[in-house]
């Protein structure tokens, strides 16, 4: 029998949701631990010590956003978020709450299981431990500040550079503008998302083969970017 | 021969007329010629008549005077209770119109109509008369019974006060009594009258028995009756008229005749006016009181002008149009006004001025001889004049003006100017006189006279001409500095001198004066015209009444308030912040009065006249959309008529700018109405249709799965769940496109505008598409420089969504799909471009319409929303999108963004 790979926390108030939810996680080993409401949620990450939490933002009781806030308190397990089309506002609110990632729903089972994967990998091994990316053709040396595309060195300036080992921090999840802007460039200039335009484009044309349709450094649409390397 | 046709319009105005009545309740009328004659007793015999046929009859007041017989004739009817009112001290017990209201009987007896409430008393009766009270009731639909005295008609108030000496204070308007349903005369022959006096059954206060029995003499009592008989008759010939136009009977006389009666500032104007109303009434012919104010009159004192407010007012209560007219010669603007209007009678009183004045200037009778043709003139004789002032309604109208009257303006600068003047012009006089003759520097005095005449008006000038003529005479007539002469024909220039120096004062002081008026008219009009066309750039019942406000309080220099009903047709206090000028504090009773009756009251009106503000109905042609509420600073600014008329005429305009702007918000409603009605329908049709095939298959492969799954095999198991998947996917772009298209429609969206890059929102459509779009080639053109836009990333990116989507659907696999992005000069212009059959036949706007399907029937899904989100966002964002055919073949679909300067980016050292 396969030992149980985790246990995840659902907090989720349709019961058909999380009767899918339970099926999809099941099957790939995690245990499943179930809450029908934020309050009860709230609890339960503190008595069933899952591993990870998915919360749904459109709880009946009190807010998606409460319910992070509460867990986040406490503890640093990671927490992926569950949200409806056109809610920008709300999955931005929730990661800049301390939520990890999201996903929209309707959802595919592969993308909450590769979501699931990811932010669980980064909870156990923090600061995504890898010093060398592979990004196609590209390989960026974190530690030693070098970036060779086809073996060629790649020169980037500070901020470039500074805002891609932002992103790799957090390899494979979103990372708000906020959240960027203020890592990057400081508190002073979390509004200023017009920074951040211009340097990822400079990176795209830098590290990425087509730049318009770019394969790692991915735009999260009003939320943010993530960087996407290749498994190894 | 033909037959005679009625006239259309007569007949429409008695349809009309008869409408009105049919829902107005009837007033039935016991008349008498005094009191005593039994209407009261009457009246009740035929209220127990009418009981005992049950109908729902109800008494509502009748004074008892204490006598059996009236308290044994009440036995058995419902009685309303009295109200009591507190009233100088002493316990009052009246009509209570409110309770008559409430218990809406359908007959309510209601003793005498002359009555008047007692408007001092506490609580405040709504109107000042019993007259209006039954108005009030008639217009409930309530029917009422009551008792008048013809001593009560008002335009008889004259005739029987010189029968009897005995001027009654309460009066009737005629207007009510000729609008009565029914008037039942009482008939008692004198003697009876008389014998039923001594026998103690005529009710007779104590206080007043010595004038009452002087009243009550026998030939009184005869010309009373004879009164009585005769406009009872009167009517009769009225109805009988009517009934005869009715009939087609043709008119025993040409209709349009038309009076007008002239009235001066002196005591007559009161007997012209009644007497002008009797006239009018016996001819059934409208009538117009006219007072013309001219120099001379302007001059007159305040008590005499406010004189004339009240007989104008007199004159419009009995139902004439009252005008004032503006000129040098009060005939001559008599004579022009008449021929305009085709007067065919003009009244005018015994002509006043002294004979002496009389052969100097030409009197208004002879001006008016001369002046007019065809038209007949008729002088009414004065009389006893003492007595004519009692009316209560001049005395009222006069405690008014007179409590508010403000102080004389002040004169006296200009008296000090006279006396620099003479002073100035003496010592200039004495500079010259060296070397002009003596003739000289009299014409030097004149130039002073009319330099005041000119700035300070007629008393200064006239003074002036005094003190010219002395300082004349002292410093420069031999002997100097003394008063005497020495040769006589000074005396002669001294008296030219007086005479030219007064001549011209008068002169240019009437030319000021006349200036003066001319002047305020103008500027009234201007006022008016600057109002309306304020109104008319004004959108918006807030932004209006605020408008409307201001003009008001300035043009009538009072507080003035705009206050509307609310849904309940409750009269509210405007909310937010209060405009210079507006009225706190208006009473909301009396407003709400107003908007229910759609008729004035407050101030200077009928209706509660102990109200500080008047308030005006804003009648539209529907209904009344509000009260305008106006406390002026000075009472006379409102009483005098052409300013009461010209507040009227502003009420009016407010009224009709009010109801525009309430017509085209009605109708832009109706128009979302039906447009949302469409709407659904065309939703409901949609989404039926669209998602019934993706539920057909999601159910269908579903129940194989559950009921038939472990005989499949694992192909066709995944075969099943994957087009579960596909057509889930599909309806779950219906719903999304659904919700989405409601939420734009509500205006729930705010944009979430940030700066974004273009090619960046391109490549993330891109990859949210990447699996619908494999069937096609997609190339993207963008330049390599492309300015950030300040636009909602999602939002555009669902507009790009949408027309990619659209792109693969409609045209073939495996042909081209482009995307370009264009510079532009001050926008961003971008492409969807495709190698398909191209636009369908018809205007390609139609494509952007909501439920539009390029092919109405089909296999292509999608509720046709797409394109409609598209214009809605990119109309939010300020672009403008459209569709055309290409030149090469296919469809292109094209929107724009707006281009804004970016903000600069630090350039890294």
């Amino acid at each position: 029998m396969t030992e149980t790979r985790g246990t995840i926390l659902v907090v989720e108030d349709e019961p058909e949701i999380r009767r899918f939810l339970r099926t999809s996680l099941a099957t790939e080993g995690y245990r499943v631990v179930e809450a029908g409401s934020g309050a009860r949620g709230a609890i339960d990450a503190g008595s069933q010590k899952p591993d990870l939490a998915i919360v749904d933002l459109g709880l009946p009781d009190i807010d998606g956003v409460d319910v992070i806030r509460r867990i986040r308190a406490w503890s640093p397990m990671p927490i992926l978020v569950l949200s409806a089309r056109a809610q920008e506002r709300s999955k931005v609110e929730a990661l800049d709450a301390g939520a990890d990632d999201y996903v929209t729903k309707p959802f595919g089972v592969g993308e909450l299981l590769a979501r699931v994967r990811v932010a669980l990998r980064h909870a156990t091994r923090p600061g995504s431990g890898k010093s060398v990316l592979k990004l196609g053709k590209v390989s960026a040396d974190l530690e030693k500040h070098v970036v060779k595309r086809d073996g060629a060195e790649v020169h980037l300036t500070a901020l470039e550079f500074r805002l891609l080992a932002c992103l790799a921090k957090h390899l494979g999840m979103v990372v708000t503008h906020r959240q960027l802007l203020r890592e990057v460039w400081g508190p002073s200039h979390v509004e200023h998302t017009h920074y951040l335009r211009i340097y990822m484009k400079q990176l795209r044309e830098k590290l990425e083969d087509d730049p318009v349709q770019p394969r790692h450094l991915l735009t999260e649409t009003g939320v943010g970017y993530r960087l996407v390397a290749e498994e190894d | 021969m033909s037959a005679v046709r009625p006239d259309p319009d007569a007949l429409l105005a008695r349809v009309q007329r008869e409408e009105a009545k049919a829902k107005r309740g009837k007033l039935k009328v016991f008349f008498g010629a005094t009191a005593g004659v039994g209407k009261t007793y009457a009246m009740l015999e035929d209220a127990r008549a009418l009981k005992a046929r049950a109908v729902d009859v109800v008494v509502g007041y009748v004074e008892p005077h204490g006598r059996a017989e009236t308290e044994a004739l009440l036995e058995g009817l419902e009685r309303l209770p009295y109200r009591h009112i507190a009233y100088r001290g002493a316990a009052l017990r009246d009509f209570d119109l409110d309770a008559a209201l409430a218990r809406k009987p359908q007959i309510l007896l209601v003793d005498e109509l002359a009555h008047s409430n007692p408007l001092e008393g506490e609580p405040r009766p709504r109107h000042a008369k019993r007259w209006q009270d039954v108005e009030e009731l008639l217009e409930a639909g309530i029917t009422v019974h009551t008792t008048v005295n013809v001593q009560h008609v008002e335009s008889l108030n004259d005739i029987v006060a010189g029968i009897t000496g005995v001027r009654m204070q309460e009066t009737v308007p005629d207007s009510v009594f000729e609008r009565a349903d029914e008037v039942v005369m009482i008939d008692t022959p004198p003697d009876v009258l008389l014998e039923r006096l001594q026998a103690g059954k005529v009710y007779i206060p104590e206080q007043a028995r010595n004038a009452i029995e002087n009243f009550f003499r026998k030939g009184n009592l005869i010309a009373l009756r004879e009164l009585a008989l005769r406009t009872t008759a009167d009517r009769v010939d009225a109805a009988m008229r009517e009934y005869r136009e009715g009939q087609g009977i043709r008119a025993t006389w040409a209709a349009g005749e038309r009076l007008l009666v002239a009235i001066g500032p002196d005591e007559q104007g009161e007997r012209l006016v009644r007497a002008g109303k009797r006239m009018a009434t016996a001819l059934h012919a409208g009538w117009i009181v006219v007072y013309v104010e001219t120099p001379e009159l302007l001059r007159l004192s305040d008590e005499k002008r406010n004189r004339r407010i009240a007989l104008l007012r007199l004159a419009e209560s009995l139902g004439a149009e009252a005008v004032t007219l503006g000129g040098s010669s009060a005939g001559a603007e008599i004579a022009n006004y008449a021929q305009e209007r085709n007067v065919t009678r003009i009244v005018i009183g015994r002509p006043r001025r002294p004979l002496w004045r009389r052969l100097f200037q030409p009197s208004t009778y002879g001006e008016l001889v001369a002046g007019t043709r065809g038209i007949d003139i008729l002088v009414v004789g004065g009389g006893d004049e003492a007595s004519a002032l009692r009316n209560p309604f001049l005395a009222r109208s006069r405690a008014y003006l007179g409590a508010a009257h403000p102080g004389t303006k002040r004169r006296w600068p200009g008296y000090a100017w006279g006396v620099a003047a003479t002073a100035l012009w003496t010592a200039l006089g004495a500079l010259i006189s060296p070397h002009f003759e003596l003739v000289n520097i009299a014409m030097v005095y004149l130039l002073a006279v009319v330099l005041v005449a000119v700035r300070f008006g007629r008393g200064p000038a006239i003074a002036t001409s005094f003190l010219a003529l002395a300082a004349f005479d002292f410093f420069f007539v031999p002997p100097l500095l003394s008063f005497a002469v020495s040769d006589v024909q000074y005396l002669i220039t001294f008296a030219i001198m007086l005479t030219v120096a007064l001549i011209i004062s008068n002169l240019t002081a009437s030319v000021r004066l006349q200036a003066n008026v001319a002047g305020q008219r103008e500027r009234r009009t201007a006022m008016l015209y600057a109002m309306t066309r304020e109104l008319a750039a004004t959108r918006g019942q807030e932004p209006m009444a605020r408008a409307a406000v201001r003009h008001v309080s300035e043009v009538f220099e009072s507080q003035a308030v705009v206050l509307f009903p609310d849904a309940a047709g409750r009269i509210r206090h405007p909310r937010g912040a209060s405009t210079p000028g507006s009225l706190r504090g208006a009473d909301l009773a009396v407003a709400q009065w107003v908007q229910d009756h759609g008729e004035p009251a407050g101030l200077g009106t009928d209706t509660l006249p102990s109200a500080e503000s008047v308030y005006l109905p804003l009648k539209g042609s529907q209904a009344v959309l509000g009260v305008l509420a106006v406390l002026p600073a000075n009472v006379r600014r409102v009483l005098l008529p052409e300013q009461f008329h010209l507040l009227e005429t502003f009420a009016g305009q407010i009224a009709i700018a009010l109801e525009r702007a309430l017509l085209a918000e009605q109708a832009q409603r109706a128009q979302v109405e039906a447009e949302t009605e469409g709407l659904r329908n065309a939703l409901l049709a949609s989404i039926s249709h669209d998602l019934r095939t993706p539920l057909a298959v999601i159910s269908g492969a579903s129940s194989s799965l559950v009921e038939r799954g472990e005989r499949l095999g694992a192909d066709e198991r995944k075969a099943l769940a994957a087009s579960i998947f596909e057509q889930s996917q599909q309806m779950g772009g219906l719903v999304g496109n659904v919700l989405e298209m409601t939420r734009l429609e509500a205006g729930a969206i705010a944009l979430n505008r940030d700066w974004h890059s273009m090619s960046e929102i391109a490549g993330s459509v891109l990859r949210r598409l990447q699996d619908r779009l494999e069937s096609h080639l997609v190339e993207v053109d963008l330049p390599m420089e492309l300015p950030l836009v300040r636009v909602d990333a999602a939002l555009i990116e669902q507009v790009l969504a949408n027309l990619l989507e659209n792109a693969a659907k409609h045209t073939p696999p495996g042909t081209r799909i482009t995307l370009r992005v264009d510079q532009q000069d001050d926008s961003l212009l971008v492409s969807v471009e495709d190698a398909g059959p191209g636009l369908p036949a018809g205007d390609p706007e139609q494509l952007f319409a909501k439920f539009h399907r390029g092919n109405t029937e089909g296999a292509v899904a999608g509720v046709g929303l797409g394109l409609a989100i598209c214009r809605a966002i990119v109309r939010l964002h300020g672009g403008r999108i459209w569709a055309e055919t290409r030149a090469e073949g296919g469809a292109a679909f094209r929107f724009t963004l707006p281009v804004e300067p970016a903000p600069r980016v630090p350039r890294e050292a």
